[in-house]
């Protein structure tokens, strides 16, 4: 039989808010265990929640990103369960009335074909704090840093059919989601995580088929990989005439295989109700406008634009896009310079590779926009060939000077005096007695071979145009 | 002096007549003579207290005219205090202190009162007679047989037996109200969100409001002065002005138009009870004020819906004593899960239990609908027939409690005991204000009149309660110290 693999993705980001969702408490990363933990957070009796409104920003903002319905009241629940790093033995969540209602993304196949893929709703809950269990003899540890940082989770219809598409969907909301600038969605760290929800239906059917979930995977490639092992372990199953247990599963990376979590998967009661030490929070159309003028140009009508305006194909335009920095910086170095196709080759090229070989940022780049700018004007006002120019983007990288400066104190400024260039020219005259003789017996193409002597002669700082010229004179 | 109500203390120490170390030391040793017999206090603080009232002398001698300033008061052990222990009458909190302060505690600390210690209280909030505290029952100083009702029954019976000048206490479902009725003192609920709830250890967040428990409704405004206004901390706590709720006590009842719930007045209500509550609007009507019957159509249905939304926000608020970071753990746990059940099966009582197991059963897949959004919308109901009721009158009066004080252990039957509450638990569920004060005896037990006003008619019902203070004196009248305290 045929089989139509359905996926669906829930995806927590962590909001770079300034402090807890309810509480004052600050929220960096790699703190020392229970330091960033207040009277609240340890849910001490008779602490009350105060809502973070900076949270519903990033959460509407994010909302208006993908296009979706606004929630004008959304309400907080209670989620109850018990686990020691829940200190309140609930979580705050939004279950019937979430900020973020239906909205949809468009992600880019490799093929280049485009999918639009729907996102149920993104809703504002709380996070849960860490247990740590080694190194306690026996005990399990517990900090609570963690505990209270607000959540966006993110929830896609089950329309997501393959796993290169669960990809694109992942990288397109994580582009997003580091364009408003909501979050640092840095999986490794756990700012960004998936939950990865995977049945398989007989192919035409329009019946799901029992899911399994797998959950906190940390990197694209892995959801990838997890998915394709998932598929195989349901087909085999399915098709010999077993059936799904719906469960939660673990991914194992280093085996490439999942494995159930739970043994007795109990169905989880979480008697969700109203959070009542809450009020609803309303809002209305201007502060949703108020919001959406906050909004920076997304990726889609950044790259549209790009395309349009400075002539790029849609791949160059895509990968100048891929973040809101490199974009910028692409932006700045096109105008200035007035040559968006030499700074798109610049940018994505050797700019890129400097970037991945010393895995950095853009915005650690230790060349700058402004310096690049610099770089391709002397190219374009031939004070050094773009041949020498690699060589100079290369000193830049490990020189703070300026482009001039560079270009001056390693003597890489183009040669243009005609004394320098006649004696050059003569002395490969001198030097290729037979090259000269065939060219002037009319073969035109080994001007190109004299030209390159030279410029090997002036270490590439002649000027090539000149050099050209005066041979051709000189042979007449 | 003891016996004086706050009012007169705060002018007495004025006067130069006593200071507050006197009154501190007086307060302190009728708490060392009364307390064993009453068990009102978990928690006595003589050093802090006389600490305090030295600085209230000296702050006085200085100028500060705070009509609180000085004068001894008692927190129900439901508060959180630095410094003192917090047991909200449960063991699982037994030997619990906090280290932040309730908001009612630091404003009135930063008014000047004088913290005589901690009052009993049901366990965790949850009774009508003060026998479910793991402190043990509190007496009625009435009658040291009887109960003097629940939850704030310590407080209650601290001001009636002049343990203290005044108390705080918490009501959700008239633990104010209800105690204040059986002990012959004045207790106020204020509107809901009208007094900030960080610090108060939650029963039911969506009803728990402080008030104060004293001996007059000028005292209690006094209180209220210093109680109220909105809190930060607390985002339920209302973002409205605060009146100064002494500024309209004096006005007259002439015209003040009195709604009296026909569903109060039926069967269930004692005979001694209704005649003495009968007799208290008569005097209203002869000081020129209007009655009026009215309906409260759903109020039949306050009981049941209460009984599913507060057990059902307490079976979530008390899900943090877990015995993981405070509060009482088992020894030696197996695993989580055995220390999870061990720890709450020994810290908790058998009516927190059973509280929080009606609510877990409430809030459960496939119970949902039936039970605690069906209470939410009987709740809707409540507060429309308040709504329409107030269309016509501008306070409601009636009895507080169908009865007077009943035996310790008399009550063993949960939902008989839940029914103590039928005239004040649809206040809790409608958000609204309400008093009780002493409007006459039977027995020689005291009995309740028990006023409602409007949202936030916080000074109509002082004002209505205050007046009849004036016309009357069962306020007045002291416990005949059965049983010799």
């Amino acid at each position: 039989m045929e089989w139509e693999t359905v996926i669906g993705l829930e995806v927590h980001v962590t909001l770079a808010t300034k402090s807890k969702l309810f509480s004052g408490s600050a929220v960096a990363f790699g703190a020392e265990p229970n330091t960033q933990a207040n009277i609240f957070d340890i849910a001490l009796p008779g602490t009350l929640p105060v809502f973070n409104e900076e949270a519903l920003r990033m959460a509407v903002k994010f909302g208006l990103a993908i296009d979706a319905e606004i929630g004008k009241r959304s309400v907080f629940d209670r989620k109850n369960y018990f686990y020691p790093d829940l200190p309140k033995g609930y979580q705050v969540t939004q279950l019937d009335f979430p900020t973020v209602g239906k909205g949809s993304l468009t992600v880019t196949l490799d093929d280049g074909s485009e999918r639009t893929i729907g996102v149920t709703r993104a809703h504002i809950e709380e996070n849960a704090g860490k247990s740590l269990h080694e190194d306690f003899s026996g005990m399990s540890g517990i900090d609570l840093n963690r505990a209270g940082e607000p959540l966006l989770e993110i929830v896609s219809e089950p329309e997501i059919y393959t796993a290169k598409e669960a990809v694109a969907y992942l990288k397109k909301l994580h582009t997003i989601i580091l364009y408003l600038g909501i979050s640092d969605a840095i999986m490794a760290q756990g700012s960004m995580r998936c939950d990865v929800n995977v049945s398989l239906r007989p192919k035409g059917s329009d019946v799901l088929g029992t899911r399994t979930e797998m959950k906190n995977i940390n990197s694209f490639k892995f959801v990838e990989k997890a998915i394709y092992s998932e598929v195989e372990r349901q087909k085999d199953i399915l098709e010999d005439g077993g059936s799904i247990t719906q469960e939660t599963r673990r991914y194992d990376a280093d085996r490439d295989e999942t494995s159930s979590m739970r043994s007795k998967e109990v169905a989880n009661d979480y008697r969700y109700f109203p959070e009542p030490d809450l009020l609803p929070i309303v809002i209305d159309d201007d502060y949703i406008e108020q919001v959406r003028a906050t909004l920076p140009e997304l990726p889609d009508a950044k790259r549209a634009r790009f395309c349009d305006q400075f002539g790029l194909s849609e791949y160059d335009a895509g990968v100048l896009t891929s973040t809101r920095e490199m974009a910028e910086y692409f932006e700045s170095v096109a105008t200035k310079t007035g040559d968006a196709k030499v700074a798109a080759n610049w940018v994505s090229g050797d700019l890129q590779a400097l970037l991945n070989k010393n895995n950095l940022n853009i915005t650690d780049s230790p060349i700058k926009a402004e310096r690049l700018t610099d770089l391709i004007s002397r190219i374009k006002d031939k004070t050094i060939s773009g041949k020498i120019a690699k060589t100079v983007f290369e000193a830049m990288a490990d020189d703070s000077s300026s482009v001039d400066e560079i270009i001056e104190s390693k003597g890489l400024k183009q040669v243009t005096d005609s004394g320098e260039i006649e004696k050059l020219v003569d002395d490969v005259i001198n030097n290729n007695p037979d090259q000269v003789q065939q060219f002037k017996d009319g073969k035109e193409q080994v001007i190109g071979f004299l030209v390159g002597q030279a410029m090997q002669l002036s270490k590439g700082k002649a000027n090539p145009g000149q050099v050209n010229q005066l041979l051709r004179d000189k042979m007449k | 002096m003891i016996e004086k109500t706050v009012a007169e203390l705060s002018a007495a120490m004025t006067s130069g007549d006593i200071s507050s170390v006197e009154l501190t030391q007086s307060y302190l040793d009728r708490i060392h003579k009364a307390n064993d017999s009453l068990n009102a206090f978990i928690t006595v603080c003589d050093d802090t207290a006389l600490e305090q009232a030295r600085v209230a002398d000296k702050s006085r001698a200085q100028g500060n005219q705070n009509p609180l300033l000085g004068i001894p008061l008692a927190h129900k052990d439901i508060f959180c205090t630095t410094g003192i222990k917090t047991t909200c009458g449960s063991k699982m909190l037994h030997n619990f202190i906090s280290p932040y302060n309730a908001t009612v505690v630091d404003k009135f600390n930063q008014a000047g009162v004088v913290t005589l210690g901690k009052t009993n209280m049901d366990e965790f909030a949850m009774g009508s007679s003060n026998e479910t505290s793991f402190f043990g029952p509190v007496r009625n100083p009435w009658d040291l047989e009887k109960v003097p009702g629940g939850s704030s029954g310590g407080s209650a019976a601290a001001v009636a037996a002049d343990l203290c000048a005044m108390a705080t206490g918490t009501d959700t479902g008239g633990s104010i109200r209800q105690p204040a009725a059986f002990c012959g003192v004045t207790g106020f609920k204020p509107s809901y969100g009208r007094v900030s709830r960080w610090g108060m250890i939650a029963f039911a967040s969506s009803l728990d409001q402080a008030g104060p428990i004293c001996k007059s409704a000028e005292d209690a405004a006094l209180m209220m002065n210093v109680m109220a206004g909105i809190d930060l901390k607390d985002s339920t706590s209302a973002d409205r002005e605060v009146e100064d709720y002494t500024a309209t006590l004096s006005d007259s009842v002439k015209g003040l138009r009195i709604g009296i719930p026909k569903q109060h007045f039926t069967e269930g209500l004692s005979a001694d009870v209704e005649k003495s509550i009968r007799e208290a609007l008569r005097e209203y009507e002869a000081a020129g004020a209007i009655l009026k019957e009215i309906n409260l159509p759903n109020s039949h249905l306050s009981v049941p819906a209460y009984y599913v939304v507060a057990p059902a926000e307490a079976s979530a608020n008390l899900s943090r004593f877990d015995g993981v970071r405070y509060g009482h753990r088992c020894d030696n746990p197996l695993d989580l899960e055995d220390m999870y059940k061990r720890s709450r099966s020994e810290g908790f009582g058998d009516e927190v239990k059973r509280r929080i197991l009606i609510g877990t059963y409430a809030l459960s897949a496939g119970f949902y609908d039936a039970y605690y959004r069906k209470a939410q919308k009987i709740r809707r109901l409540i507060k429309n027939d308040f709504d329409e009721a107030f269309k016509e009158v501008d306070v409601i009066a009636g009895p507080t409690s169908p009865h007077t004080a009943f035996g310790i252990g008399a009550k063993t039957d949960p939902v008989t005991m839940y029914l103590e509450d039928i005239y004040t638990i649809a206040v809790n569920l409608a958000g609204l204000p309400g008093i009780s004060i002493p409007a006459g005896f039977s027995n020689d037990l005291p009995i309740g009149l028990h006023i409602v006003g409007p949202d936030f008619g916080e000074s109509k019902v002082l004002n209505a309660a205050h007046q009849f203070q004036l016309f009357t004196d069962w306020h007045k009248a002291k416990p005949a110290a059965k049983g010799g305290i």
